[in-house]
């Protein structure tokens, strides 16, 4: 048996005429979309054609750079993973499960997007501090306190990440045919082999994709990190903390720090940008 | 109906970049003015650049001066004073800077566009502590105590090097938690007693209202920052920018300011 | 990964298992929304299979997903398989198979694994369930595309995995959701008849749907006609042909269908009154095969019994021949040769003479 059945829609897609539709392209989408290529892409231009390429890699070599590019790849690392563990069970439970006052918390999960994050850092700080709402109970029961550590910075970053990784995900999980969830329960699944062995499988490309967006966010958060965690060479200055310190007194090593995080972001995003480009 | 509409919500967003565009361009002297509607005839604009840690008082002098020179306006830019001085050398149309440090005022005068700056005010450093002073401070020395967390801002501003240059006086070493931005980020952490305590301004303790305490010490005098003013040589407004800093170096401007905690240089 | 299965899904009905009686599958399938309402009563034995048949939005497939544990049941259902309640479990706890119409072969396994999936979730260590699923896959001829993806499989041999999947949790009761709907013409044939042999050799309860009556008549024992929500008519598909209840069996089976009332060895239909061979009495139908009718120009002579004049509304091709849409006191089909369309210029509106020998039709009581 080796008939095959080729799907409708591969076969459309594989018709010779496709694209052959054509017509003048209309100036008042070129014009605009032109614009804002040139928009965001000069800024960029500004940064490389000022950057001081004499003494680029000795700027680099400074283990005060290193420090701090250490520091935001691990902190933004370590907050996607936070990201993940909480995020796509918080996507889940929106896509999957209907209970009261659904939309208000999908409603909440934007609330860091449109948060100044200076704000949200505040924000953490009154729950977390060390006077905070939880923060003062955590340090008087175990002597934990969040602000001026890593893990400060981790959360301040996660604070502002997560609802990247949480709106892709839940995305993804709508955009999938629900059925092959009940066709692993008809198989005997339970609800979390589900999860585990067919729901996860398949939206896999949408928790890469927000995991990457989510990551891409933590890397450059400045304001929370700021507020909530201070500024602290080696504990938490990340690279968008020295960019702005140094853009008070060395401009040019702020272009030359930027540049590191600009390359290095680059150089991760294109190395996911399949995965990243053929998510639903 | 539709078509039209459309086109509009290419060409409404497309209109306003322009003029947006437009406005960003136009640096050259007048501008200011032109851009306030309320101004008729000889009345103007002047613009004015101050340290963050003279928001209070300048705010106040600003509205004194509008009310001795009727039909004109002052318009403020605080912030860092580094910063301000980046913004006024990449063309920004700033009639006054008045600057926390000389070394960000020489920024701008060594790229020619201000000459003959006057110290207008100096600032001394205290010891600030959340209300109740819960880890018991009272002299600097006691910031070395590691269980005492500090806040100092960044050595590459005003304040941070003020509180390195105190310290370095009395001969003590510091472990801070965190090295702020500014000295207002300096000043929320103790206000929201993630801190210890911290080194901020005479003039930002008297600012927060009580919600801090502040705490001289003597090797505040080895750290004193001076506040130096200037006009700036491209300033649109003239005439009216010397106006103003004559005002903030008079007698009036010296009670306004020392009612917030500046001394007299 | 251990689950508590259902009677501890045995390979074969333990020797002290229920009742003959009681093996099968007893249900009142009750599932009320707001549109909609479905209530059927369904009794499906051991090894037997049961089509459940029925036109677009009859509640076949809400019947199938309330057996599977999909859609939960309204007050008053029930569900009763080998004698023990079904209808408290939820799906994963059931003993069921199910076919998707679309198959939903996991799209990230290979069809080994697809097939290995079910075992898997019942704690059967891996490589026995790949054993399991590896034997499956050879009985149903396809052993060389174990490692392929599902979508490197054609339409025929994706319907063979998802059947492989759905037999290899051992079920008691296997559910096929249009089980042939997705494949081409050609293919059809070809799995029907595959499809009914593997049927043949499972000794459970099976429920299929289909809206096809050839799929139902070629792989059912039994017939269960559902529109909105009841049934209409059950039983061998031999007698539902024979003898359609309803207008949309009797277009399944294509035959003319009409309901009046009985009289000795006639049937009034509205003004018609039709000649059957059968002594009826009261309510009754009467039925004939579009082939029977025969179209005349003029009124013939020697008058057949049963007789009547009738407009043309259409004439479309049938097969090898053209059938003829008429209206008048009945609508009927009538079946004729292309010859007899270009010799009684057979053209819409044309008013016709129609006839059915009274030996041609069917009664029996409505």
């Amino acid at each position: 048996m080796t008939s095959t059945t080729p799907s409708p829609a591969r076969g459309f897609a594989d018709r010779p005429g496709r694209g052959a539709v054509t017509g003048r392209l209309p100036w008042a989408l070129v014009v605009p979309g032109v614009l804002g290529l040139a928009f965001l892409v000069l800024p960029f231009a500004g940064l490389l054609i000022r950057a001081p390429w004499s003494t680029l890699f000795q700027r680099l070599a400074e283990p005060q750079v290193l420090e701090a590019l250490r520091l935001s790849l691990v902190t933004a690392t370590v907050a996607t993973l936070v990201c993940l563990l909480l995020g796509v069970p918080l996507a889940w439970l929106l896509a999957r499960v209907s209970f009261p006052g659904r939309r208000l918390v999908r409603a909440l999960i934007t609330v860091p997007l449109v948060l100044p994050p200076v704000v949200g850092g505040v924000a953490l700080l009154l729950v977390l501090g060390r006077r905070g709402l939880v923060g003062q109970w955590l340090d008087a029961t175990f002597g934990i306190s969040l602000p001026f550590t890593t893990a400060g910075v981790v959360l301040a970053e996660a604070f502002v990440a997560m609802p990247f990784l949480v709106i892709s995900v839940e995305g993804a999980l709508r955009a999938t045919d629900q059925r092959f969830e009940e066709a692993a329960a008809t198989l005997g699944a339970s609800r979390w082999t589900v999860f585990r062995r067919v729901t996860l499988p398949l939206i896999a490309p949408g928790i890469v994709a927000g995991a990457v967006l989510c990551w891409a966010r933590a890397l450059g958060e400045f304001g929370a990190t700021i507020t909530f965690a201070g500024n602290f060479p080696g504990s938490t200055r990340t690279m968008p903390l020295a960019v702005y310190l140094a853009l008070e007194t060395e401009p040019e090593a702020a272009i030359v720090l930027s540049l590191v995080l600009l390359a290095v972001s680059l150089v991760i995003l294109a190395g996911l940008r399949d995965r990243w480009v053929t998510s639903p | 109906m539709f078509r039209r509409l459309s086109r509009w919500a290419v060409a409404l967003p497309l209109a306003v970049a322009l003029v947006g565009v437009a406005g960003c361009g136009s640096s050259e002297p007048g501008a200011p003015a032109a851009a306030d509607p309320a101004s008729g005839g000889g009345a103007t604009t002047v613009t004015v650049f101050a340290a963050a840690s003279l928001t209070g008082t300048f705010t106040e002098l600003g509205k004194t001066f509008e009310a001795a020179h009727p039909g004109t306006s002052v318009r403020f830019n605080f912030g860092s004073s580094a910063t301000l001085a980046q913004q006024i050398t990449q063309g920004a149309p700033a009639d006054v800077f008045a600057a926390a440090s000389p070394a960000t005022m020489k920024t701008v005068t060594d790229a020619s566009l201000a000459s003959a700056p006057t110290t207008f005010v100096r600032n001394k450093l205290q010891i600030a502590v959340p209300a109740g002073n819960p880890a018991k401070v009272d002299a600097l020395s006691d910031l070395t105590d590691p269980k005492v967390k500090v806040a100092l801002c960044a050595e590459q501003v005003p304040c941070g090097a003020a509180a390195v240059k105190a310290l370095d006086a009395a001969g003590l070493k510091v472990t801070p938690v965190t090295l702020e931005q500014d000295v207002k980020a300096t000043l929320t952490k103790v206000e929201l007693g993630e801190v210890d305590a911290a080194l901020v301004y005479t003039t930002d303790v008297i600012a927060s209202g009580g919600k801090v305490n502040g705490i001289a010490f003597p090797e505040a005098e080895k750290a004193i920052n001076d506040y130096p003013i200037a006009t700036l040589s491209k300033a649109p407004a003239g005439d009216l920018a010397k106006q103003f800093v004559d005002l903030v170096l008079s007698q009036q401007g010296r009670d306004v300011l020392s009612k917030a905690g500046f001394e007299a240089p | 990964m251990t689950r508590p299965t259902f009677p501890a899904v045995p390979a074969s009905p333990p020797e002290s298992g229920p009742e003959p009686e009681q093996r099968g599958l007893r249900a009142r399938l009750v599932v009320t929304r707001p549109s909609f309402a479905l209530d059927i009563e369904l009794d499906v034995a051991a090894g037997e299979v049961v089509a459940l048949l029925g036109p677009n939005g009859a509640g076949k497939t809400t019947a199938l997903r309330a057996l599977a544990g999909l859609t939960a049941l309204s007050t008053g259902g029930h569900i009763t398989l080998d004698g023990r309640p079904l209808h408290t479990l939820p799906a994963e706890r059931r003993p069921i198979g199910m076919v998707f119409q679309d198959y939903l072969l996991f799209p990230h396994l290979s069809a080994l694994d697809n097939v290995a999936f079910g075992p898997r979730c019942q704690g059967v260590a891996k490589a026995e369930a790949r054993r399991v699923a590896a034997a499956l896959l050879e009985r149903v001829g396809l052993s060389e595309h174990a490692a392929a993806r599902p979508r490197q499989l054609s339409g025929g041999q994706a319907q063979r995995v998802a059947l492989a999947r759905a037999l290899a949790v051992r079920p008691r009761l296997l559910l096929l959701d249009e089980p042939l709907a997705a494949l081409d013409a050609h293919t059809r044939l070809e799995v029907r008849s595959q499809l009914r042999r593997h049927l043949a050799g499972f000794d459970g309860a099976t429920v299929l749907v289909t809206h096809d009556p050839l799929d139902a008549m070629v792989l059912a024992d039994r017939l269960v006609v559902v529109e909105n929500g009841t049934v209409v008519q059950q039983g061998a598909p031999a007698a539902v042909a024979r003898r359609p209840r309803t207008d949309y069996v009797a277009r399944l089976v294509g035959l003319n269908l009409y309901r009046g009332l009985a009289s000795g060895q006639q049937v009034k239909v509205d003004e018609l009154l039709f000649s059957v061979t059968e002594q009826l009495d009261g309510p009754a139908f009467v039925a004939f095969s579009p082939a029977a009718v025969a179209l005349y120009r003029s009124r013939p002579d020697g008058s057949p019994r049963n007789l009547w004049q009738a407009r043309i509304e259409g004439v479309e091709r049938h097969g090898d021949n053209v059938r003829v849409h008429l209206d008048g006191p009945i609508t009927a089909f009538a079946d004729v040769t292309p010859a007899a369309v270009a010799e009684l210029d057979l053209t819409p509106g044309r008013r016709i003479w129609a006839a059915v020998k009274a030996t041609e039709t069917h009664g029996y009581p409505a």
